[in-house]
């Protein structure tokens, strides 16, 4: 569709039930009467061989059902999806601390929890890896390592007028979804189960359950209505607890509930992965990006989950928005005690991205010059090739970054925060630009494929059904706007159902920012195919042709002119004629290849560009910082939908800057999370967040691939928040030529030890914590 | 067993479960409302916010608190309002506010800002509640907010009309911020049976913001005695000593009329204390009892040389906040002596009082380190000074030697920066989650610096000090 769709200034359409608190979540559901909850027992360390498991002080807790472990599994006791080597409970041993062992199945909650406690574990304890590089260095890898290269790095180092390099590192980031994990079960006829899961991936839930309960797939149903976050925090990770809760109501043929208590979640499920790299970057004089080159290594957790697919993203982003002639990228997955981490908003993109940017800031501080002068000398153009082969097309990296530098003159900034720098001895300012470049696919060619259900009802509501899940992001709102606009209907009478294996088959999780273009697709067709049909019996009715009949605002137009003919009377007419009134589609994104034995090929349908200017003011007395301001020029295509697009945008910014400023992630040396509460997690509140932030929409229109030529926007924005960074750390600088690491993220105590000692900290959690938290 | 009565929304309720049991699990469970969310029941994310209705003379008196750590026995008499209780055939103001701005996107955080920015709408004094603070308890994971502060905006301006005392009700249900129902709620709180409960329970609570963090499983089966709330105005003047009610909310502390003539910057400080509805519930003598060595309104009081009076029966007597805190959370105290009245000397022009606070996250978060500092200034003179620092021992710290050190000195950017180094070399910080000990000694020497950068900046060499 080379036109733009309606209704691009339209509301999420579930605002005015969440701003009543009508929206149901999985906790909110009624219960059947009957139902039991279930509460998880974990280990208690982070590797040891279990000796013994005594569940029996938990059966003799008055209104305890069963305690459900490993040999209880009629399957297989295994929920790996690339790799089968994470186990539903533990057997044997314990790799992390948080591993489930059991579960309590009981008729409270409060029983439940109360009989988790009195499980007696004897566990013997094994020495924890927790930091990448000490797991590498002992051999424990997932998968193989992998190198994506461009060009002779080797040969041109020796062309360049300055080399740099070092180490850096990034820390993980929990997705701390305001909406717990959870799940409801309920056992239905010939030991089948429904599941309703607070999940991004309901094929993924259904598929895993059936392994572990050894049913076919077609006997697990997964329905999803919404999410109260997810952020690639339930695309993989929200199976565990959807298949415990389905086991546990088949074993016990009772409906079973299990929705995980904030502090459960925390220390069960994975984050963001941390990252360790080690760079090397090359220049020469014109401040022309030679030759860069990376070795990651990624903190994988105790099993593999999503983390090569990750590790695969950070090597298609290692060079971010930038064309580096000659590149080379290794990246290896590191396999440690702690949480299995997982899908992210950016999937590995991020960390890629802030090896690349760290980089460039040493440079340009060797250089004296602001990193922005190497930064806009590399910018990505049409015909340039990414390291992975694809060649650039479409590029909007140049114009997002010269229509920034329509709204504010770098050099000008410059020299007003040099200004205000001088006049405060207090306080001190700094400012980064940040470009970034994500592409938009799945990275496994055959996940880019999406089914979409229409009917139409006979008085003229249409009901739609596609394999996406709304979690905030707007997914749904966007595929109401689809069959509206096909209908030429009011979002009103669209109803999107809830995401649900029956309907919808082999879904892909929603994720990879990629589920309204997929979705949207197989709902253009199949919207396309029915409206199709109803326009004939149209044509037929008005005594008019097929090309001269519309459908306008729930009416029949004939020649741009009204007619009778209403939406609903041609749906009862067509019905009373026997015309088929449902359509299922099915689409698969086109031209996409990728070989990973020779790591070429075409792998993304499009990519999504964007240019940040962010600038903070760091309080040197007190080691505190303010972000002040972000303006973006981001590449949204034709947004299809303006408020949503916008939102998604400025809520993955404060989420990026969280990540990169306060949220500091904790395991200690036995590889406990000690930032396991809200009270010691900190992620931005209103205060924290910048105190402006000014989105432009570039306004070119997007790939084809795009639907409506509206570019996907779910994870790109999130990278901004990586000039935060490198903002914070540029304001130091001005006190005080810093050298500290790049670690991420920059914490008050980073700053402050930066700024008062001359080898400045790394992350405390790297050093002995000695003692549990104060408060 | 407990009888307690309040009415929730539109309906009187009566329950005999445990006193010291959720609100939430009430709301949620007993109730069956589900616009209530659980996001963390630890009172940092504020999916749970509920209003809480208490009669204040003919009026009633709504703050915003997190039910998440909401005792029952604490809303025995009361009107809690849910997202349930203000919804209408109609969006109201806020909620429409919201809807405008695309305040809302997985939805999950958005009944519990809807119910802060409600709890504002019904305050009295709006005018004296800073910028963003009506949503400051409030969690939201999805928009950034951005486009919450600008529906908070849109409803700040429709407030402009609202009066300022109790006709405000009638202009708040007139406007629909608020349902009919809410015009009978001063006489049917009036009317509800208020019958004591749980009198002989041994256990005291004040706001339990802490203990329902730490403990709550434990204090839902338990009974509990909580002691009458003052009503904010409970400071006297006697024998130059200011007295104030132990029971009063950390909010009735930013608030007053009479602690802010004396430390006019105290609503600053404050703000950086939790959240509001967290200040709404919590208390001075829980802050105090709780022994955390970084409660911050401890260390304020500490700096303020504050005695407590702690009262069993008819007994009572005075110790110096001080000589509370034994060690690690062991307090000087019989279990059932209640922290009644604390007192101090009543400041003099002369009296300069700062707070400081640095923490991961500036508001709502606990401090890494804290400190105050109050001293008599007699031009440069340094007549006297109490420095007290959070974080950095095993208890709240008076630090002693930086006092004495700097009472009867000369002010001088010398003299501060060897207070500052005293202040580095008298603590005994601990690595842990919110920062290393090396961090922390660091702090409390910027921390003191910041007091007199704070303080007398015209009266040192402030480039000296960085």
């Amino acid at each position: 569709m080379d036109r733009p769709i309606k209704n691009q200034s339209s509301k999420h359409i579930d605002m005015e039930r969440h701003v009543r608190g009508t929206s149901l979540y999985v906790d909110d559901l009624p219960l059947l009467d009957g139902t039991l909850f279930a509460h998880v027992v974990q280990s208690p360390v982070a590797h040891g061989r279990i000796i013994n498991m005594d569940f029996q002080p938990a059966m003799q807790v008055a209104g305890v059902k069963h305690v459900i472990c490993a040999r209880d599994i009629p399957g297989e006791n295994q929920i790996g999806g690339i790799f089968p080597d994470e186990p539903l409970f533990a057997e044997g041993t314990v790799h992390f601390c948080g591993q489930p062992i059991a579960l309590v199945v009981a008729e409270s909650e409060a029983i439940a929890r109360h009989a988790a406690a009195q499980v007696v574990l004897e566990i013997e304890e094994l020495k924890a890896v927790v930091k990448p590089r000490d797991a590498f260095r002992a051999g424990s890898i997932i998968g193989k390592t992998r190198t994506f290269e461009l060009g002779e790095p080797d040969r041109v180092w020796q062309d360049c007028s300055l080399i740099v390099e070092g180490q850096g590192d990034c820390g993980g980031q929990e997705h701390l979804y305001i909406e717990t994990q959870g799940a409801y079960a309920i056992p239905g006829e010939l030991g089948h189960v429904r599941i309703v899961s607070s999940t991004q991936g309901p094929t993924a839930v259904q598929r895993t359950a059936a392994r572990v309960l050894k049913l076919p797939m077609h006997a697990i149903e997964v329905d999803v209505t919404r999410l109260g976050g997810g952020f690639g925090g339930k695309e993989d990770q929200a199976t565990p607890w959807a298949v415990m809760a389905a086991l546990a109501a088949l074993l016990l043929k009772r409906p079973v509930k299990l929705v995980l208590h904030r502090l459960d979640d925390m220390a069960m499920t994975g984050k963001r992965h941390p990252y360790e790299f080690d760079y090397k970057i090359g220049l020469n004089e014109e401040h022309k990006i030679l030759a860069y080159e990376v070795m990651f290594y990624q903190d994988a957790g105790a099993a593999a989950d999503l983390s090569p697919a990750v590790l695969e993203r950070t090597l298609f982003h290692f060079t971010n928005s930038y064309f580096v002639p000659n590149a080379r990228a290794t990246a290896t997955s590191c396999r440690t005690h702690v949480t299995p981490h997982t899908a992210f908003r950016g999937f590995g993109g991020p960390q890629g991205m802030f090896a690349i940017e760290a980089a460039i800031e040493h440079a340009a501080s060797q250089l004296h010059i602001p990193a922005y002068q190497i930064q806009q000398e590399n910018l990505l153009s049409d015909g340039d090739m990414f390291p992975y082969g694809q060649v650039v097309g479409e590029s909007r990296a140049r114009d997002c970054l010269q229509r920034l530098k329509l709204k504010v003159s770098l050099p000008h900034v410059h020299t007003e925060i040099e200004a205000f720098n001088q006049e405060n001895p207090f306080k001190k300012r700094g400012f980064a630009l940040m470009p970034i470049c994500f592409g938009i696919s799945f990275t496994k060619t055959h996940m880019n494929q999406a089914g979409a259900l229409v009917h139409v009802y006979q008085d003229g509501s249409v009901s739609v059904s596609t394999g996406a899940v709304e979690m905030g992001q707007g997914v749904s709102t966007k595929m109401a706007q689809v069959a509206a606009d096909v209908f030429g209907l009011g979002l009103r009478t669209i109803k999107v159902e809830s995401t649900n294996t029956t309907r919808i088959a082999n879904t892909s999780p929603t994720a990879a920012s990629a589920s309204a273009d997929l979705n949207g697709h197989a709902l253009l067709l199949a919207c396309g195919r029915v409206a199709a049909r109803m326009l004939a019996v149209a044509a037929e009715l008005t005594k008019s042709t097929m090309e001269r009949v519309n459908l306008i605002s729930g009416r029949v137009y004939v020649d741009d002119k009204t007619t009778e003919l209403s939406f609903a009377d041609l749906a009862q007419a067509c019905y009373l004629q026997r015309i088929n009134l449902s359509e299922h589609a099915h689409y698969a994104t086109p031209g996409l290849n990728f070989d990973s034995s020779i790591e070429r090929g075409h792998p993304f349908a499009y990519h999504v560009y964007g240019c940040a200017l962010v600038t903070a003011t760091v309080d040197i007395l007190r080691g505190i910082y303010e972000i002040d301001r972000v303006q973006v020029v981001h590449d949204f295509g034709s947004s299809m939908n303006l408020n949503v697009d916008l939102g998604q945008t400025e809520g993955g910014i404060v989420q990026g800057l969280g990540w990169m400023t306060m949220e500091e992630l904790v395991f200690d040396n036995e590889g406990k999370l000690r930032s396991n509460a809200l009270s010691t997690y900190k992620v931005p509140d209103v205060y924290a967040a910048p105190k402006s932030i000014d989105v432009e929409f570039l306004g070119e229109p997007g790939s084809s691939a795009a639907i409506f030529r509206s570019k996907a926007v779910g994870e790109p924005p999130l990278m901004y928040g990586i000039g935060g960074y490198f903002a914070v750390r540029n304001a130091m600088g001005s006190y005080k030529r810093t050298d500290m690491p790049f670690s991420a993220p920059i914490t008050p105590e980073k700053v402050m030890m930066g700024l008062r000692s001359t080898k400045a900290s790394r992350s405390h959690a790297s050093e002995a914590i000695s003692e549990s938290v104060t408060r | 067993m407990a009888n307690i009565r309040f009415i929730l929304n539109n309906q009187s309720v009566s329950t005999d479960l445990p006193s010291g049991s959720l609100a939430l699990d009430f709301i949620r469970q007993t109730s069956k409302l589900s616009g209530t969310k659980i996001g963390c029941r630890e009172g940092d994310c504020g999916a749970c916010t509920v209003l809480v209705g208490t009669q204040n003379r003919d009026s009633i008196e709504y703050r915003v608190m997190t039910s998440c750590l909401l005792p029952l026995g604490r809303i025995h008499g009361s009107h809690v309002v849910t997202i349930e209780g203000i919804n209408g055939e109609h969006l109201t103001p806020v909620q429409k506010a919201m809807v405008d701005q695309s305040a809302s996107q997985c939805g999950f955080c958005t009944p519990g800002f809807v119910m802060s920015m409600t709890g504002y709408a019904l305050e009295e004094n709006k005018d004296q509640l800073s910028g963003l603070s009506a949503i400051d308890g409030n969690i939201c994971r999805c928009t950034g907010y951005k486009s919450i502060e600008r529906a908070l905006l849109a409803v700040k301006d429709k407030l402009d009309a609202c009066p300022n005392d109790s006709t405000r009700f009638d202009w708040l249900i007139e406007h629909r911020f608020i349902p009919d129902y809410f015009r009978d709620m001063p006489a049917r709180l009036r009317a509800l049976e208020k019958t004591d409960f749980d009198t002989e329970a041994t256990l005291i609570m004040g706001g339990a913001t802490d203990l329902n963090v730490q403990r709550p499983e434990e204090m839902m089966d338990t009974s509990i005695r909580f002691p009458a709330k003052p009503d904010g105005s409970d400071f006297t003047l006697e024998d130059g000593y200011l007295y104030v009610h132990a029971g009063m909310t950390a909010e009735q502390l930013k608030r007053s009329q009479v602690i802010g003539k004396y430390f006019p910057r105290l609503r600053d400080y404050m703000n950086l204390i939790a959240s509001t509805p967290i200040r709404h519930m919590a208390t001075l003598a829980g802050n105090f009892a709780n022994a955390s060595p970084i409660g911050d309104m401890t260390i304020m009081f500490l700096a303020l040389g504050a005695e407590i009076e702690l009262k069993q029966q008819n007994k009572s007597r005075w110790i110096a906040l001080k000589d509370l805190f034994l060690s690690y959370k062991t307090l000087a105290k019989e279990p059932l002596e209640e922290i009644h009245r604390i007192r101090f000397r009543e400041p003099t022009s002369e009296h300069k009082f700062h707070f400081e606070k640095v923490s991961k996250r500036t508001y709502l978060d606990i401090a890494t380190v804290n400190s105050a500092l109050y001293m008599q200034l007699e031009g440069t003179h340094i007549v006297a000074c109490r420095v007290a620092a959070g974080g950095v021992a095993a208890i709240p710290l008076v630090l002693e030697k930086t006092s004495e050190f700097l009472t009867d000195k000369q002010l001088t950017t010398e003299v501060v920066i060897n207070a500052a180094t005293w202040a580095m070399a008298e603590v005994t910080p601990i690595s842990d989650v919110r920062g290393s000990a090396e961090y922390k000694r660091q702090l409390v020497y910027q921390l003191v610096l910041a007091h007199f950068a704070e303080l007398v900046p015209q009266e040192i060499d402030l480039g000296a000090l960085v």
